[in-house]
Parts: structure tokens; C-alpha cells; sequence
């Protein structure tokens, strides 16, 4: 039975409208031309395919999916209050055991001593054995040995879907010519870097199920799990406070510049009045004010899910509120300055309605500057997410985030020995996906605003 | 000039009020005083004789915007409107929800947020304009290539990755400055020390990118072909003419975030332990203290209206093709 948290319809809208603009992409032949130069960028190809097995795992963990249990007492099929993603699902072989506490990364014993009765009633400090993963019957020879042929054979297997991949989608130019390999050298970075990600998620996925890679939490949880689990969290901020803020931002910034008058005096008095406040403060005071209401009213928020997912949803809701100002800036200048171009004088000398002049001429010229404020603003926004679950005003507590791993984090580095992986774990995929994003931000810039392409001759 | 000044404080008048309605909304109807009571009283087992008395103590116990037990002035005057929000404009900031004077408390805690922003800012941008520079002058090689790259990288580092990773690396592993703390007059040096680091460090990648892009900018224009076809070499034209040219952009920028400098760094000091503006709002926000930071949203506003202001100003005295009107 599937479910639909509110993150998740709104996940769906945003993967709908990617749909619909790749559509139209391909049917505009100036606005291919455009995205096609990020496709042929080296940097652009790699960070696309990154940044799209993301968005991938994102989407995996937004498909929410209600186990049916049979209960007992009541000779009936029920739905538990546990929600599942696919993701949960796929990744059931990592995460389905946990252990006592704290495990260091491919470790066989827990890090830390206990006591525990030998046989003769004596009392032992040992480290005690993993109970689920970690190999712990063999010797260190052999398990760095199984390591090494497991992600061996992990590497292979990426191979061959690789090899599978290849050939679905150049059938033609497979079977037809003798030339095998000839899409391929036009296409190799595009490959090589589709192979690296599969390995490398591979070999995670099968370590994973015999090792803790990174390790146990405090609870046994498995780190990689939390990770993985983090990056839906990570990619909805990015994502879905961009699409609360555009239709602010573009309508207001049109209408302010394109009409004018005293339309442009309130909503330049609006925004200058929002963005006076400096941005952290004025989102803390709304989640401040939100976990009061939230605090106040805990029968409306029943399900944990449901209220962690709430919780998300205002998050990003109020990021938005705080960061359409600058976007509604940049595109009142732009329509201003649009205004006084001649085919829309033209336009309007021909009796054009103002709302057909602004969607036909209006939007489709300042489609670039909201692409690359998106692009920019992504990255931006995972970074603010692990800040703000710092000082407590972030996504909920139960939620998976970096922010959370962080923020509990704080309390494992004064430990000694150090507990040092799951900082580690958290700061390394954040890292990916901004450093990626940033990398294809740059492009996409570069391809779309003709200031900046100047500058990278 | 005078004039224009004048007048920019008079257009400041309306913002500072939009800002006011909004926390007050925010603050007080969203959720009604006594909810707030009952967050901070502990949700269970609070009863109602508590909840009256917490807000009398605080003040919240009036009516929103009028009150009909008053005569004359005083409907208007006795209520949570003028107590706690219109009396921001006379810098009266009233007692926190912990019963400390809040306007003693930011006096106080000004000073050492200054410490670390303004040492941070200089050495930063100093760093910065160096690395830009390199760049630029060998703009289109490999070395730029690679700088940029680096940039890049290091601005997808989270800041809390270099305050957490710098803090265990000095203090922890090197012990060559304790890990957070301060202390009064010189001796607050040696704890000053790391958290500029960082906080230097930290903004290298975004600022060497920004400032790289400014230059470059300036480089594109016509009076510098002017100056390389006279003869004039690489490095002359670079630090004599574009350099001085794109000190106006740098200017400004550095200028609109001097004011809220004294509003200092969130996360560092709270990390470091500094008793300054930064971890004074961080304390409020986690203890759910919001007279304070109801307070501290209008000092953000007056500041950062401040730097507006100030970088017009700046703007004439920089650039002489400026005029104000």
C-alpha cells in the first residue's frame, strides 16, 4: 500500500516539471543549443551523472510504501504505523541488524570494553564480538583479502550493467556497423564516469552487507545507512524551498518591473523589508514559532513520520519566504530593462495584452537568470541545512539528515579515543553533492549567462 | 549630500516598521503569550494560576493592541504592542524571558564579536585579493585552472567541517591554543587566534572566486587594451590599473557588512565559547528565549539598514563620477 507524505507529492511535482522542461528543451532549438554546450563540458557530464544517481536515491526514498500486519487480537489486516521507502526496502540487507554501540569502521569487535561473565563466574573487560557483521571468525589476512576480491567482483558487475547499458541504448550502431566500440569514443566520459559511480556504489552495497563500512552509531545503527538515508533530506531542501520561492519570485519581480508604478513601490517595500532582516534570524524566528504551535497542538501531529515530514515541509517553506528576494531583484531589473526593448514595444503597439506580452516575451527572456539562481541556490541550501539543524532550528530530530550527524557528532569527538566516522561519513557525502553541484552550477553559468562565459575563454 | 542622508533615513522609517509588524505577528499572534507560557512552563501539569503568573512577570499579561481597563492614553500604551514592540525604536529592548537586561547584555557581548569579526575580515580579505590576484595575472593557464578547482572545493566544505576539524587539530592534537574560552584585555589573544583562523580559512574559496570574477571583470574593458597596446607590461597594467579600478566594487562590498560585524559569527563563537552577539542569539534561540531574539532581529535590521546607507556614502567618496540625488 503506498503512502504519500506531504515531501513526497511535492518531490513528484518537481520531478513532473523536470519532465515537462526537458521536454520542452528539446523542442526549442536555441534552449538545446544552450543545454547541450553543458553536455559537452567535461565537468558538466560528470557532475550530471552524480548528481542524477542523487536525485536517484532521492526519489527511491520518497516512495513511501505501508506494511500490512496481521493482528491478532482483532483477526484482521491492519496497516502498521512503520512507512517504508523503496529505498528502505533495497538497502534492508545493510540496515535490517543493529548492534550494541559504537564499531569502528570495518571493524569485528565494538569499540569500546564491556564487562562480560567468563565461564568460571570471573568477571572480563573484553571487547565484545559484532553480532551481525564484521567477519569477526577469520583473521585480519583474510578479511582484507575478502574485502579486496568482493569489491573486485563488484567492480565486474558494474562492468557488465555498464556493458548492458551500452548496448540498449546504441542497439543500432551496434549491430548495423561492425564497429563496436565507435559511440563509445564520442561518449567515454560519459561511460567512465557512469562506471566509477556504479562501482563505487556497488562496492558499498556489498561490503555493506558483510562489514560496517563506516561504522556503528551510538545506537549500532549503521552509518552508511544513515548516510544514504541523509541524502533525501539533503536533495529536498535543495530542491523544494527553489520551488516554494519561483512563483514568488518570478511573478513579483515581472510584475514590479514589467507594470511598474505603484505595484513596484509595495512589492520593492515587501522584499527590501524581508531581506532588511538578516536571513538566520528571521528563520529562527519562524521555527521557533513553529515548534511552539507544533508543541501546543500534538494531537494534529499524531504520526511521527507525518510530524517529522511537517516539520521538513515548513522548513523549506520558510527557507523559501527568506530567499525569493534576491531572485525578485535580479528579475525586476531584467523585466525593467526588457520593457523598453523594441519587439516588446512592438508587441505592445500591436495591442498585445500585458499578461500574453509577459508570458510570451517576458518569461522566455529571463528563464536564464531563475536557472542559474536554482543551480546557484542548491548548494547553498544543503550547506544551511547541517547549520541549522546545529542550532537546533533544522529538520526534525528524528529526521536523517548531515545536520543531525553533525550536531550529535559534537559529543562523540570529546570522547576518547575519538569516535570520528560518522563526522567523517556525514561531511563526506555532504561534500559530494555540494562539490558536485557547485561543479555543475559553474557550467550551467557559463552556458547560460552571457556575461559570464567571457570570462572562461 | 546632507540632504540625500536625510533622506535615507527617512525612507529607513518605513522598513524598520514593516519589520516590527512583522516579528510582532509572528511573536505574539501566531501564537498567543500563553502558549508560549506553557512551552516554557513544560507542556504537562501546568496550571492556569502558573501560566498568568509567568506572563505578569514578563509583561505579557496585557492585551494585543488595546486595552479596555485603561483610561485615556494608556489603551493604547498598556498593551503588548507599545511594551514590546514599539519601544524597539527607542532602543529600549526590555529584560529577556530570564529576567537579565538585555540592553546591558548586548553591550557587554558587542566587544568581543567585534574581536573576532574585524581581524577576520581584514586578514581574510587581504588573503583573498593575494590569491585573486595570482589568479588573474596567470588567467587561462593551468595554474588558474587548477585555483579554481580548489576554490570550488574548498567552498563545499561545510563550515562547521573546519571549525570541528580546525578545533581538534590546534587544540586538541598540537595544544597550541585552548579550545574555547576568553578572557579579558590581551589575554584574550590566544583564544582569539584559532576562531579568525577559521573563519579566514572558511571564506578563502568563495571570496578568491568573487574577487577573481571582479578583476576579471575589469580586465575585459576597454581602457586596459588601451594600457597593454601603449607597452605597458603585464604586471603594471594589472596592479596599477585594474587593481585600483576594481577597489571601488571591493570597497562597497566591505563597507555594506561593517555594521553587522558587531552582530558577529553564529556558529564560531558558539563553538569557541565567545561571549559575544553571535553565541548570545544561539543561546536565546536554543533556550526559546524571545525577547531576545525578538531584540535581536531589530538590532540586525537597524545595522544592516545602517550599511546600505553607509555604502552610498561610500560610493561618492570613492568613485567622484557618483553623485547622489
Amino acid at each position: 500500500m503506498f503512502t504519500f507524505l506531504l515531501t513526497d507529492i511535492f518531490f513528484y511535482i518537481i520531478f513532473f516539471s523536470l519532465i515537462i522542461y526537458i521536454n520542452y528543451v528539446r523542442k526549442t532549438p536555441d534552449i538545446r543549443e544552450t543545454w547541450s554546450y553543458v553536455f559537452k563540458n567535461k565537468t558538466g557530464i560528470i557532475s550530471a551523472v552524480v548528481l542524477s544517481f542523487f536525485m536517484l536515491t532521492a526519489l527511491l526514498d520518497s516512495i513511501h510504501i505501508k506494511d500490512k500486519i496481521y493482528n491478532e487480537d482483532r483477526n484482521e489486516y491492519v496497516y502498521s504505523q512503520e512507512i517504508n521507502s523503496i529505498l528502505d526496502i533495497i538497502l534492508l540487507p545493510i540496515s535490517k541488524n543493529t548492534e550494541k554501540s559504537y564499531s569502528s569502521p570495518f571493524s569485528s569487535h565494538l569499540y569500546s570494553k564491556e564487562t562480560v561473565k567468563s565461564y568460571n563466574d570471573k568477571e572480563k573487560r573484553i571487547y565484545p564480538k559484532l553480532l551481525h557483521k564484521g567477519n569477526h571468525n577469520k583473521y585480519l589476512d583474510d578479511n582484507i583479502k575478502n574485502i579486496f576480491f568482493t569489491s573486485l567482483l563488484s567492480i565486474l558487475k558494474s562492468f557488465i550493467l555498464v556493458f548492458f547499458i551500452y548496448i540498449l541504448i546504441f542497439r543500432e550502431d551496434v549491430f548495423k556497423n561492425k564497429f563496436i566500440f565507435s559511440p563509445l569514443k564520442r561518449n567515454s566520459v560519459l561511460f567512465s564516469s557512469l562506471l566509477i559511480m556504479l562501482s563505487i556504489i556497488l562496492i558499498l552495497y556489498d561490503l555493506g552487507t558483510q562489514y560496517y563500512v563506516l561504522g556503528t552509531d551510538k545506537v549500532g545503527e549503521d552509518v552508511l545507512y544513515k548516510s544514504i538515508k541523509s541524502i533525501r533530506t539533503g536533495i529536498l531542501i535543495g530542491t523544494l524551498t527553489t520551488i516554494v520561492m519561483l512563483p514568488f519570485a518570478v511573478f513579483l519581480g515581472i510584475f514590479a518591473g514589467y507594470i511598474g508604478g505603484y505595484v513596484d513601490d509595495i512589492i520593492q517595500y515587501i522584499y527590501t523589508t524581508l531581506n532588511s532582516i538578516p536571513s538566520v534570524l528571521l528563520i529562527a524566528s519562524a521555527i521557533l514559532m513553529l515548534q511552539v504551535y507544533m508543541s501546543n497542538n500534538p494531537l494534529e501531529f499524531e504520526n511521527i513520520y507525518e510530524r517529522a515530514d511537517l516539520r521538513l515541509f515548513f522548513l523549506c517553506m520558510i527557507l523559501g519566504l527568506t530567499s525569493w528576494t534576491g531572485l525578485c531583484r535580479l528579475l525586476r531589473g531584467e523585466s525593467m530593462k526588457l520593457r523598453e526593448v523594441e519587439y516588446v514595444q512592438a508587441s505592445q503597439t500591436f495591442g498585445l495584452k500585458k499578461m500574453s506580452i509577459i508570458v510570451r516575451h517576458i518569461i522566455p527572456n529571463i528563464m536564464h537568470i531563475v536557472i542559474i539562481t536554482v543551480v546557484l541556490d542548491f548548494s547553498a541550501l544543503v550547506l544551511a541545512e547541517a547549520v541549522l539543524s546545529y542550532v537546533n532550528i533544522g529538520v526534525d530530530p528524528t529526521t536523517y539528515s548531515w545536520g543531525n550527524m553533525i550536531n550529535a557528532a559534537r559529543l562523540e569527538m570529546s570522547r576518547e579515543p575519538i569516535v570520528w566516522w560518522s563526522l567523517f561519513s556525514a561531511f563526506l557525502f555532504m561534500f559530494a553533492l555540494v562539490l558536485f553541484a557547485n561543479l555543475f552550477s559553474d557550467v550551467v553559468r557559463e552556458a547560460f549567462d552571457p556575461k559570464a562565459s567571457k570570462n572562461y575563454e | 549630500m546632507i540632504k540625500y542622508i536625510i533622506k535615507r533615513f527617512i525612507y529607513a522609517i518605513p522598513i524598520l516598521i514593516g519589520v516590527n509588524l512583522l516579528t510582532f505577528t509572528l511573536f505574539f499572534v501566531v501564537n498567543s503569550p500563553e502558549e508560549v507560557a506553557r512551552l516554557h512552563l513544560g507542556n504537562k501539569r501546568v496550571t492556569q494560576e502558573q501560566i498568568v503568573q509567568w506572563n505578569e512577570e514578563r509583561g505579557y499579561n496585557n492585551p494585543l493592541f488595546y486595552n479596555n481597563s485603561e483610561k485615556g492614553f494608556n489603551v493604547f500604551k498598556e498593551t503588548i504592542f507599545y511594551e514590546k514592540s514599539l519601544k524597539l525604536f527607542l532602543f529600549d529592548f526590555g529584560i529577556s524571558d530570564s529576567g537579565r537586561d538585555i540592553k546591558y547584555d548586548i553591550k557587554q557581548r558587542m566587544l568581543p564579536s567585534l574581536a573576532i569579526a574585524l581581524p577576520s575580515l581584514l586578514v581574510g580579505l587581504f588573503i583573498n585579493i593575494t590569491f585573486a590576484l595570482f589568479f588573474v595575472f596567470f588567467r587561462s593557464t593551468r595554474v588558474d585552472y587548477i585555483g579554481v578547482i580548489f576554490c570550488v572545493a574548498l567552498m563545499s566544505i561545510s563550515s562547521l567541517f573546519y571549525i570541528i576539524g580546525g578545533q581538534y587539530l590546534i587544540s586538541k592534537l598540537l595544544h597550541l591554543v585552548p579550545i574555547s574560552g576568553y578572557a579579558q584585555g590581551y589575554e584574550a589573544i590566544k583564544f582569539l587566534v584559532l576562531p579568525v583562523i577559521i573563519s579566514v580559512v572558511y571564506g578563502i574559496g568563495s571570496g578568491t572566486r568573487w574577487y577573481r570574477s571582479l578583476f576579471l571583470e575589469e580586465i575585459e574593458k576597454d581602457y586596459v587594451k588601451t594600457a597593454k597596446s601603449k607597452g605597458l607590461s603585464e604586471s603594471s597594467v594589472l596592479f596599477n590599473h585594474v587593481f585600483k579600478n576594481a577597489l571601488i566594487p571591493i570597497l562597497t562590498g566591505v563597507v555594506v557588512i561593517l555594521p553587522l560585524l558587531f552582530l558577529g559569527s553564529l556558529i564560531v563563537e558558539s563553538f569557541f565559547g565567545i561571549p559575544g552577539l553571535g553565541s548570545y542569539t544561539i543561546d536565546a534561540i536554543q533556550s526559546q528565549d524571545f525577547a531576545i531574539v525578538r531584540a535581536m532581529v531589530f538590532l540586525g535590521t537597524i545595522l544592516y539598514i545602517s550599511g546600505l546607507i553607509l555604502t552610498d556614502i561610500s560610493y561618492t567618496l570613492v568613485d567622484p563620477r557618483v553623485r547622489l540625488k
